[in-house]
């Protein structure tokens, strides 16, 4: 189940602990600043070795996609690749390659972003590459049509080789009934199949424009080094569109839980996973969305948590089941519990167990002490992220692409200190009501006889 | 904030590449990687330390040669399984109740099993470092493997085999090692099937942990805060009461197999998952850099690779293209790996097989190829691997001269050894269309 894996697995946090005794390190200098093309800066030393992470992110993803043209933004990110006026297809990649750089890019449903790791004495070259390809993309049939090719393989080894990924953009249509969260990330194959030169040169035009786009310096660079970088490089690339307030179809008040079953001779081991529909991190009022944070972990965050002792341990009847919450998002988003069944137990029993676990949340509340070693894990988890120069970028780079500030990741762990256990008491009796939900089997034929090869 | 992985460009290296190419996909060096000292323990342990106090947090890792080869013949994915269960029960503590002290303290403590390895990782904040490692302690060598926790564990590993069976990139990967490998450990799943993960008792992974958890072939790095004296006194806590040597069967040397062999696996998908294999080098031979260096221009992990460029770029056929050379201890392997449809996997087989012959006409040479250790966690994990290889302490200030120092004559030598014939073990799942006849199997 890839959605689930990648949602569940993405535990890093955000930064800087107001005052825990002797484990507060230095703290991180993060510092932000404009450029007057209005491109944002923010800069994250780490300068114990001599290597810079350079990031680029533009606040443009696929919920930004005109209706029947899903899959654009990503496919965009694809041909940012192909080169431009100064600089003929390959060459960037070329130079990277050549000086013993990583790079990557990659398109989610708010922002798309661009990055190269690589020694400081290099940051300079790479940064002049980037700022060329904002504005200065050159495109023609002969790298397109090839690319879209490309594309379509990459749906066929994400979702259509794979009946699980299948069910999951299956719930996420489900979920959202008016908004473009609903869409695939990386398109319908019969609307990526469609797409073209001109619309990718379109949607370019419009949103890859200084006053549009991020960036993010972290690794062996200060405030100072940056800020003449960035101006002398990127501040030279013009404004070329003005950027509208992002204003996405809101969603309905749900009313009605929906079910969805997928059924397939692919599928070895059933499962079955739901979605609710839950604020995110700037839609929530409060600390709901750091309550359902720690919702997520104790309801389904490993092997201590509610799901898991209950129908794992406890019961015997599930191979695994766990939630989780993806806060990190423009608009409402997604709250999601799953679990699998041992032989010998009908998904329909183990959905009544389920929410057996849910409903007991909701009624009678949780324990302090689950709440306090949740908040423990979360907060050691900001200092873990410290270690690392890459998470520590892409925490502020989907924070400030997703509605949010580099102040609200500093008062991210305060958040979470601040949640107490009849909050997220309130988080589950809220928010995790199937009126609000989407429920998702998958099955494979026959599967009243679940002991049945087929 | 947690965040959600999107759609990425290019992933290039899944599934069983991933624990294979550490040493060759994500590689090259970079001097500044602190001062690496040997330390000896009281107990005569050694430990590979590097101090760093730039945050207050510690990154162990550890492994014992042996690994799922060590797994008897009818019970593939014992080491596996006995990996899972380190951690569910050890001393007084119950599954739950170890948990839940790891938790309260922030500990994250795993352990993994692959072909040659079984390993350990554990990192903490230096404030909870007495107990992550009397938790490390009881996990090595107080396990309960309780039997409820067996049942659990296995039924978890049994679903996630069942989950694999339709997996085009694990089952092609399984066949190769299978036909590669045949009456050898090598050709064994690592985490079993369902017959011998069903097979495997109580006292099997006692008999496991007893055989393969001890002090002679161990290895351990270290990054973080703390002192040496501290830290030493530390490991003698949690390793020296281990078993003075471990019992190991010895694996014998070997070559892939069946090369010049393809087959067709059918599984009804859109795409076909190719994964192909010869003759490599094993990480000690000399002329491994050159070719690492050949291989890096042929399929290694940048976007303006041969395989990348004539396979992807030009003429769409793929999402993902690769190539490495993987190492084993007894065996060494050039492998790599393509998802492209149906309807045109013959010709991307084709195209590779060309580019590969073309590789080893043109014996490429070019750029460098830098090794950035930007955290703690990635330094310790490749000093415990430079232990493994046994490449010596020295080995990261070495490692870029020696990189630089690859001339254009050694990688001709080397592209003869490794690519001379380009015979392939070529495992094909999916529907592919001319080729919908196995002419191989």
């Amino acid at each position: 189940m890839s959605a689930i894996a990648i949602c569940a697995a993405a535990g890093s946090a955000a930064v800087l602990l107001p005052g825990t005794a002797k484990t507060q390190p230095q703290g991180l200098q993060v510092s932000e600043f404009k450029l007057a093309n209005g491109m944002e800066v923010v800069v994250i030393p780490d300068r114990r070795t001599p290597v810079v992470t350079h990031m680029v992110w533009y606040r443009i993803g696929s919920a930004d996609e005109t209706p029947g043209k899903s899959g654009l933004a990503h496919f965009l990110e694809h041909l940012m690749f192909k080169g431009t006026e100064k600089n003929p297809a390959g060459k960037f990649s070329k130079v990277v390659a050549t000086i013993g750089g990583q790079e990557n890019a990659f398109t989610s449903q708010d922002y798309t972003a661009y990055f190269q790791r690589v020694t400081k004495e290099n940051l300079e070259q790479v940064m002049t590459f980037e700022a060329d390809r904002m504005t200065g993309l050159r495109l023609t049939d002969e790298v397109v049509l090839p690319e879209r090719e490309v594309v379509i393989e990459e749906r066929r080894t994400r979702t259509d080789n794979d009946p699980g990924a299948q069910l999951a953009e299956a719930l996420s249509a489900a979920l959202y009934v008016n908004h473009p969260y609903g869409r695939p990330i990386i398109g319908w194959m019969h609307e990526i199949r469609q797409l073209s030169r001109e619309n990718a040169l379109d949607f370019y035009k419009r949103f890859y424009t200084p006053n549009n786009a991020v960036l993010i310096l972290a690794g062996d660079i200060d405030d100072k080094e940056a800020r003449e970088l960035a101006e002398r490089i990127y501040g030279k690339v013009p404004r070329v569109a003005d950027i509208a307030p992002r204003v996405r179809p809101v969603e309905p008040e749900p009313r009605a839980h929906r079910r969805i079953s997928l059924t397939d001779q692919r599928v070895q081991q059933p499962s079955m996973s739901r979605y609710y529909l839950v604020p995110s991190y700037r839609t929530a009022t409060g600390n709901e969305a750091e309550a359902l944070e720690i919702l997520s972990h104790v309801l389904g965050g490993g092997q201590t948590s509610r799901l898991y002792s209950a129908l794992v341990v406890e019961k015997g009847i599930a191979a695994n089941a766990g939630s989780w919450y993806q806060g990190t998002s423009l608009d409402a988003t997604r709250f999601g519990v799953y679990a699998s069944p041992r032989p010998g137990t009908t998904l329909e029993a183990l959905e009544a167990a389920l929410d057996e676990v849910i409903e007991k949340v909701a009624k009678n509340g949780v324990e302090a002490e689950e709440v306090e070693r949740v908040k423990t894990r979360i907060i050691a988890s900001t200092i873990f992220s410290q270690d690392n120069q890459t998470t520590l970028a892409r925490i502020y780079g989907a924070a400030l692409t997703t509605g949010l500030t580099a102040g609200s990741v500093k008062e991210w762990p305060a958040k979470v200190r601040s949640v107490t256990p009849a909050d997220v008491q309130a988080a589950a009796k809220n928010w995790l009501d199937l009126r609000r939900a989407v429920t998702g089997y998958l099955l494979r034929p026959q599967q009243a006889s679940p002991e049945k090869r087929t | 904030m947690p965040l959600r992985q999107a759609s990425l460009r290019h992933s290039f290296l899944k599934g069983i590449a991933m624990a294979l190419a550490l040493f060759t996909a994500s590689s090259a060096a970079d001097a500044q990687v602190g001062k690496i000292e040997r330390l000896k323990t009281p107990a005569g342990i050694e430990v590979w330390f590097v101090r760093d106090d730039t945050l207050p947090i510690l990154s162990i890792n550890f492994a014992f040669d042996g690994g799922a080869s060590q797994d008897p013949a009818d019970r593939a994915g014992l080491a596996y399984m006995t990996a899972a269960m380190l951690d569910e029960g050890a001393g007084e503590l119950n599954a739950k109740q170890f948990q839940e002290r790891l938790e309260r303290r922030a500990i994250s403590l795993s352990y993994n099993a692959d072909r040659d390895t079984f390993r350990g990782t554990v990192r903490v904040l230096s404030e909870h470092r007495d107990e992550a490692f009397e938790l490390l302690r009881l996990s090595l060598n107080t396990p309960r493997f309780e039997q409820e926790a067996i049942d659990r564990i296995r039924a978890s590993i049994l679903a996630a085999y069942k989950r694999s069976l339709t997996n085009p990139d694990e089952v092609a990967g399984l066949r190769w090692f299978a036909q590669a490998f045949p009456n050898h450990p090598y050709g064994r799943a690592v985490k079993g099937d369902e017959k011998s993960i069903s097979g495997i008792e109580r006292s099997m992974l006692f008999d496991y942990a007893k055989k393969n958890l001890a002090r002679s072939n161990l290895k351990i790095a270290v990054v973080g805060s703390i002192e040496s004296a501290e830290l030493a006194r530390l490991i003698d806590h949690a390793f020296a009461k281990l078993p003075a040597k471990a019992e190991l069967a010895v694996i014998p040397e070997v070559k892939p197999q069946s090369l010049g062999r393809r087959e067709v696996v059918d599984l009804n998908i859109p795409q076909t998952t190719i994964t192909f294999g010869g003759i490599g080098l094993k990480r000690k031979d000399p002329d491994f850099m050159p070719a690492f260096v050949l291989n890096h221009v042929l399929g290694g992990g940048s976007f303006s690779s041969r395989l990348y460029r004539e396979v992807r770029e030009k003429r769409g056929l793929a999402y993902s293209v690769y190539s490495y050379l993987a190492t084993l201890d007894h065996s060494g392997m050039f492998m790599g790996g393509t998802s492209t449809r149906n309807d045109r996997a013959a010709e991307a087989l084709q195209i590779i097989e060309e580019e590969i012959v073309r590789a080893q006409a043109k014996s490429y040479l070019t750029g460098s190829y830098l090794l950035h250790f930007d955290t703690s966690a990635k330094v310790a994990s490749q000093l415990l691997e430079i232990q493994l290889q046994e490449l010596g302490i020295d080995y990261f200030e070495r490692r870029n001269k020696m990189v630089n120092a690859v001339s254009a004559e050694d990688v001709r030598r080397a592209a003869k050894r490794f690519l001379a014939d380009s015979k392939l073990l070529v495992i094909m799942v999916g529907r592919p269309a001319p080729l919908s006849k196995s002419n191989g199997g």
